[in-house]
């Protein structure tokens, strides 16, 4: 059994990255079409960069990701803190709320979104508002669930009595929360922070109803691509876009690991406190 | 009385219509060392926390110095609190831990070295500093959080179960510490503990409390040789607890029979709880005792024998040194001061009868350990550390 | 104590543009495009896509069961594996889902195509082109393909918190491996079951993109129709009101899901 698991893991492993590796390999194929390797190039790569359109889109992006994912992170936050402390009828309310966003499928919160602006746009007698606002609000919306649900595991794992510590020695509720709670928190913060930024970035079918002729996001735009013919220079954008998303993966990989090594470290000082007991 | 520091006049407290704290009065004497004793849910934490701002009571007033400071929050009362598992701010070392409470008063960087360092000095963890909390053992993570609290120079210190994580032997030091730094800085302490034999070693004063009401306060004598009911008699020690009848002042009738004892003042013909404590009785051959029983249960315990004797269907525990086999018919004797007298409460008949009795009775008390099998008696009795009570006897008895 | 007053951001963003959008749906689905006045008949017209949506269901459904039978194993070898060892593996099920999804599709289409990767290779053994692309089973390919990991990490995250000692306890009382299987870690993995589940089958059920690139005109989806109302026909009252039949549809499944599991809680990502 085990080593069945063991090949059916690698197999599927292999069928996930199948895609993954035709795509890189695209991106240094002379010819335009993946299934014909027609000769190694780089041809590809000064393309892209001489492209005067995708990095735009690339920089327009990455400036809605990292506006969409902050201001999510410090609302979410804020909410995640304020439905920690409150009696458990409320709370469910606030989680069913923020799961509202998460259950609904992305289409249907798409259109009830271009809805909502068409008829903002009706009310301020404005041809369209859709642009960077709708698009930023769109994504604010669906990452706030994401930030909330990162940072709430964290309050609880929390020691409560920390906050009425910092309370007891001076600290009112604001500079107890600066001094002490944001840091106990704070891997919660960061991987909320880093998966809306991964969201946000790659979004495409919400961002496909929100986004207007203004404002175009990389993921609109490839999906404009995708229509006709694919350029190669496409190929390469993806091989970059990989390498940074694979460095950010690693980058929380070692947050979390760090996080798991300093609960071990408590878990082992308290064990050996266990044991000890004559000491001191 | 002393100058009372802080006084809770009528404080009832409730979560989610539980009643927690109902009409809790209580005053603190200044410099006292005053502990709150009693089962988990008792009111006691709540109590505590009240006194540290944390909670605000639904109901009645706290009064700091004579003056009501309800609203006054945590961080502007001049106490300091102990938290249960400290509550060490796992992101700063030691010294900064320490220094955290002075750098929110914005005091000079040398008065906050000078304080630090004098206060790393008591509770001796010079060359601690620049530690990090995690790397410390249970000891001196409290000895890390006492001083955290004590360098505010807090009037009083409030204590939740300071030494609960610690086990037995650095526990016992610690109290011994505790109560020494009490002494040396002179200030209140207000401690929180389930642990009665804590109580009784280190207290000025123990108030013991159960479903959020006072049962008693006293001196620790006055609690363990004069409890006011049988809740509080069971849980400061061990009891043989029997139903009498207070015929007149100074004696009383129980298992038919008359006994002088050395209470008064209680109505005639008033139906009692009797108190006597095991190590009390007096164990004589059967013909020369007031009572005759047949023993039932010996444990052997190191200092003395726990000995359950079965009197017409009463069992009690009674602990002497000397060996009495299983099946062995004695007799016993009481004298007037073995015999306790207290009024009828609603504790009357929950507690007191060791008839179901096992070798480990203590354990009993963990409900965890015998879900299926605990009777309603069982599970009243509040968890008192196994094992380690009958020393506390012997001292206080 | 005041921290209540901490959710009223959070509290008014949602309400603005997670609950009034959703009724802003409603309105359009009940009324009529031209007058704007109240009319069943966006509804009504529901009907004409019964056919669809019942693909739609079919195909979703399909694709989430596979990707149970699939993802159940992988999940289930992952956290059997050192901690360090399942972190890496664990970032690995997350990579692709960071990729952009149409470029991978893409990367589908090139290899399932007539004149794809893998015909090319049968070509070159000498034997005949197989129809890959524009069948149901590509959809399904895509869909599997994409959702997997929507699978895997919600079964991973219940399967590793199962306490060792309870498999130890089962073996000790008389099973063996498939018994402690089926008696003891299947039933306690039930709410990843459900969230990977549910997981899978909501974006399936919704998708337009892998069906327009995978599929043919025969495996128009629900999300297709609902798509080409807002962006092609421009009739958004009809795609609010599928967009309505599609939402019910999702929250009855969703519903049912929970009638599995007990209302035990369901796990998240």
């Amino acid at each position: 059994m085990k080593t069945f698991n063991k090949v059916f893991t690698v197999l599927v492993f292999i069928f996930l990255y199948i895609p993954m590796v035709v795509l890189l390999i695209a991106s240094f194929n002379t010819g335009s079409d993946p299934a014909v390797f027609k000769g190694f190039t780089f041809h590809n790569y000064g393309e892209l960069f001489r492209d005067g359109v995708l990095l735009p889109l690339l920089a327009n992006s990455c400036i809605l990701a990292v506006l969409s994912s902050l201001i999510a992170t410090i609302i979410g936050t804020m909410a995640a803190l304020g439905i920690h402390n409150m009696r458990p009828r409320k709370r469910s309310l606030y989680m069913a709320i923020t799961n509202i966003p998460l259950t609904n499928p992305e289409i249907v919160t798409g259109v009830s979104l271009a809805l909502l602006f068409a008829f903002f746009g009706q009310l301020m007698k404005m041809q369209s508002v859709l642009g960077f606002t709708t698009l930023l609000i769109a994504h604010i919306t669906f990452n706030l669930p994401y930030v909330i649900l990162s940072v709430m595991p964290k309050l609880s794992q929390m020691d409560p009595d920390l906050e009425d510590a910092a309370m007891d020695l001076g600290c009112n509720r604001r500079q107890a929360f600066f001094k002490v709670v944001i840091h106990e928190i704070m891997p919660g913060i960061i991987s909320g922070a880093l998966m809306s930024f991964t969201m946000s970035l790659d979004d495409f079918v919400i961002s496909y109803f929100v986004y207007g002729p203004k404002f175009v996001t990389l993921p609109v735009e490839i999906y404009n691509y995708t229509k006709k013919p694919l350029q190669p220079k496409i190929y390469a954008l993806f091989t970059l876009m990989f390498i940074v998303i694979l460095l950010v993966m690693i980058l929380m990989n070692v947050l979390q690991s760090r996080d798991y090594k300093s609960m071990r470290a408590r878990r082992q000082a308290l064990n050996t406190q266990k044991r000890e007991g004559t000491e001191v | 009385m002393a100058e009372s520091i802080i006084r809770l006049v009528g404080c009832s407290m409730a979560f989610d219509n539980e009643t927690v704290l109902d009409n809790l009065d209580l005053n603190i004497a200044d410099r006292e060392f005053l502990t709150l004793l009693g089962p988990s849910g008792c009111g006691k934490t709540t109590t505590l926390r009240i006194i540290g701002g944390f909670l605000k009571p639904t109901v009645g007033d706290v009064l700091f110095e004579g003056k009501r400071i309800n609203d006054v929050p945590p961080y502007e009362r001049k106490v300091n609190t102990v938290f249960q598992r400290y509550a060490l701010f796992p992101h700063l070392d030691v010294y900064e831990n320490v220094a955290f409470g002075l750098r929110n008063r914005k005091l000079g960087e040398k008065e906050i070295d000078d304080r630090v360092t004098e206060m790393l000095e008591i509770v001796s963890l010079r060359g601690f500093e620049y530690r990090s909390t995690e790397q410390l053992s249970g000891g001196q993570q409290q000895r890390v959080a006492i001083a955290r609290a004590l360098v505010n120079r807090p009037k009083v210190l409030l204590l939740d179960e300071p030494l609960g994580a610690l086990d037995l032997r650095l526990r016992k030091d610690m109290q011994q510490e505790l109560k020494s730094i009490q002494q040396t800085l002179g200030i209140t302490f207000v401690y929180v503990t389930h642990d009665q034999e804590e109580a009784l070693a280190m207290s000025d004063t123990v108030v013991v409390m159960d479903h959020g009401r006072i049962q008693q306060i006293g001196t620790p004598e006055d609690i363990y040789n004069e409890p006011k009911n049988a809740f509080v008699a069971d849980f400061i020690g061990e009891s043989n607890i029997l139903d009498g009848i207070m015929l007149e002042d100074y004696s009383v009738k129980f298992f038919g029979r008359r006994f002088t004892c050395v209470d008064s003042g209680f109505r005639k013909n008033e139906p009692v709880d009797v108190v006597i404590r095991p190590e009390d009785v007096d164990i004589v051959s059967a013909g020369e005792g007031q009572l005759t029983g047949t023993v039932t249960a010996v444990t052997f315990k190191g200092v003395h024998y726990d000995t359950i004797v079965d009197f017409h269907g009463f069992k009690w525990l009674i602990q002497t040194t000397k060996y009495n086999p299983v099946g062995s018919v004695i007799g016993i004797r009481l004298d007037p001061d073995d015999i306790h007298i207290m009024h009828r409460s609603e504790y009357s008949g929950l507690y007191g009868d060791y008839s179901s009795y096992s070798e480990e009775y203590d354990e009993l008390n963990d409900p965890e350990l015998f879900p299926e099998d605990i009777t309603e008696e069982v599970q009243e009795v509040p968890a008192a550390e196994g094992g380690e009570k009958e020393g506390s006897e012997r001292e206080n008895g | 104590m005041k921290t209540a007053r901490l959710t009223t951001p959070y509290l008014v963003w949602m309400i603005l543009f997670t609950i009034v959008p959703l009724g802003i749906v409603i309105y359009f689905a009940l009324t009529d495009s031209v007058t704007g006045q109240f009319t069943w008949e966006n509804i009504a017209r529901i009907s004409n896509y019964g056919p669809i949506i019942l693909k739609s269901i079919w195909l979703a459904l399909l694709s989430s069961l596979l990707c149970l039978v699939i993802g159940y194993p992988v999940a289930y070898h992952i956290a059997q594996q050192k901690p360090s060892r399942q972190h890496f593996l664990y970032m690995l099920i997350m990579l692709p889902m960071c990729i952009s999804f149409l470029l991978r599709t893409m990367a589908w289409v090139s290899l399932l195509d007539d004149t794809g990767i893998i015909n090319n290779f049968i070509r070159a053994l000498g034997l005949k082109p197989l129809p890959l692309i524009r069948t149901n089973a590509a959809v399904v390919l895509g869909m599997v393909y994409n959702y997997l990991p929507y699978m895997i990490l919600p079964l991973y995250t219940v399967l590793v918190k199962i306490d060792p000692r309870l498999i130890e306890a089962a073996q000790d009382l008389g099973c063996n491996n498939g018994k402690t299987f089926r008696r003891v870690i299947l039933p306690l993995s039930v709410p990843g079951v459900i969230s990977g589940f549910t997981m899978v089958f909501v974006p399936a059920v919704s998708t337009f993109y892998i069906s327009q690139k995978l599929g043919s005109s025969g495996t128009t989806l629900i999300g297709d129709v609902i798509e080409s109302q807002f962006k092609a026909a421009y009739n958004p009252n009809l795609g609010a009101a599928l967009s309505l039949a599609l939402m019910v549809l999702v929250l009855i499944c969703i519903g049912i899901m929970n009638r599995f599991s007990n209302g035990e809680e369901v796990v998240t990502l």
